[in-house]
């Protein structure tokens, strides 16, 4: 079975023609459904939810994470299959734990849940890739331990992705980083100048090749045709 | 008809020993050649590449001071405008198109981040390309207006103009210290890179 289907935008979802809401309140407005689904099926590994501007947040253990979200994307009640963001927050007071939020998104339902997991700090940063669920989550991910310091564990190729992979300074968004680097500015314009601009892109980046049985049945037959995205 | 002495106030740079009435003629040719037919080299990363596009499009026609042709290659091109702000993971590409450029050779340092970080006084950003490429002419404003670029190539303009074929120095390429690729030493870095106005209350650790 392909790895593709076509999905109609709220097709399994019940009621009127989407409209952006007005006036919701800041809290009580009512919870998306699947919060009381995730409490039946997961019980006490589903610790809170709270609806915030009519959106809501559900905190879950980081150990239960990727068993949470794998069924949230497989269920066929639930159908989260678009992955938005995967970010983390780090809170001004230290002892306050780490955030990390995924935003999933369901289009079929046209539901949109905040799933948020913390990490006590004074313990290696670690949790689980859902990579394997969501192929996006590879970049986002990336970019959460680049920017954090978080390791997802299962994830194929975590590198830094917005610094240099050289970069020594330590993770830019901790609340412990100064706004100007650690290092004096000649040692980060030496350290930046050595970095080697070719090196940064693994071979998968590169092709699409590895990828050519996985896509969409037309875009095959255009590319085997001979037709050529832009560049 | 015959020759004149050249006229002391426009070709007071020439001594008298060294050089005579044709080679400041030659000069004067060939730096008018060049001062019209600048091709640019466009290192566009933020809004004031939207006001460099808008400097080279009809209304402000960057054509008229030869200007016609935008290079983006940098073997074909005399002039590097970088107009936007630099980020520390663009300072070896920005330094390689530099020395891919052939001489003779000019840069423009447009805008306030080009020329000293601007308000991105943080981790990321360089503050000044003058520190990764040697730079000709500096364009103040946030973004400056396309009447500010053009005047910043009239300037260079000028200075390629006062430019002599028998001062050999001006053409050489410069070598960065191989240890460290630094063009300037790091002490004048650190002090080009010190926190000013609102921002001196930050604070840096280590090193």
């Amino acid at each position: 079975m392909s790895r593709f289907e076509v999905v109609k935008t709220g097709a399994s979802a019940s009621g009127d023609q989407p409209s952006t809401q007005k006036k919701l309140s800041h809290r009580g407005e009512p919870a998306n459904p699947s919060v009381q689904a995730m409490q039946q099926k997961f019980g006490g590994a589903v610790k809170r939810a709270e609806v915030i501007w009519g959106e809501t947040v559900v905190y879950v253990e980081p150990a239960s994470v990727h068993d949470i979200i794998r069924w949230l994307h497989d269920d066929p009640s639930q159908r989260y299959d678009f992955l938005s963001d995967v970010t983390a927050v780090e809170y001004r007071d230290s002892e306050v734990p780490i955030e990390v939020v995924w935003h999933l998104r369901s289009l079929p339902f046209r539901r949109f849940l905040r799933v948020k997991s913390q990490i006590p700090k004074g313990q290696p940063l670690e949790i689980a890739s859902v990579y394997d669920i969501y192929r996006s989550a590879d970049w986002l991910e990336r970019e959460c331990y680049d920017m954090f310091g978080i390791r997802f564990r299962g994830h194929p190729d975590l590198r830094r992705i917005l610094m240099w992979e050289q970069y020594k300074e330590g993770f830019p968004l901790r609340k412990d980083f100064p706004l100007r680097g650690r290092f004096s500015r000649s040692e980060q314009l030496r350290q930046a100048l050595a970095q080697n601009p070719e090196a940064r892109y693994s071979m998968e980046e590169l092709t699409i090749a590895d990828a050519f049985a996985e896509l969409p049945n037309d875009m095959r037959e255009r590319l085997s045709k001979g037709e050529r995205t832009g560049e | 008809m015959g020759l004149s002495a050249p006229d002391r106030r426009t070709v007071s740079y020439a001594p008298e020993s060294q050089e005579g009435w044709v080679a400041t003629r030659l000069d004067f040719l060939v730096n008018w050649a060049r001062a019209n037919s600048l091709w640019p080299m466009p290192f566009g990363t933020a809004c004031c590449a939207i006001e460099f596009m808008a400097t080279a499009a009809s209304d402000f026609d960057l054509a008229r001071f030869g200007m016609e042709r935008m290079s983006f290659s940098p073997r074909q091109a005399d002039v590097l405008i970088c107009a936007g702000r630099v980020p520390f993971k663009l300072a070896p590409i920005i330094r390689r198109i530099w020395q891919q450029m052939p001489q003779p050779k000019w840069s423009i340092s447009m805008g306030a981040c080009a020329s000293t970080g601007g308000m991105f006084d943080n981790y990321a950003v360089v503050q000044g390309i003058d520190t990764i490429i040697p730079v000709d002419v500096y364009v103040p404003g946030c973004p400056p207006r396309p009447e500010g670029l053009i005047y910043g190539i009239r300037m260079l303009q000028e200075k390629v103009k006062n430019e002599r074929a028998a001062d050999k120095g001006t053409r050489d390429e410069m070598e960065p210290d191989p240890s460290s690729q630094l063009y300037i030493p790091p002490s004048v870095i650190d002090e080009l890179g010190e926190p000013f106005g609102n921002s001196v209350n930050q604070t840096r650790s280590g090193l």
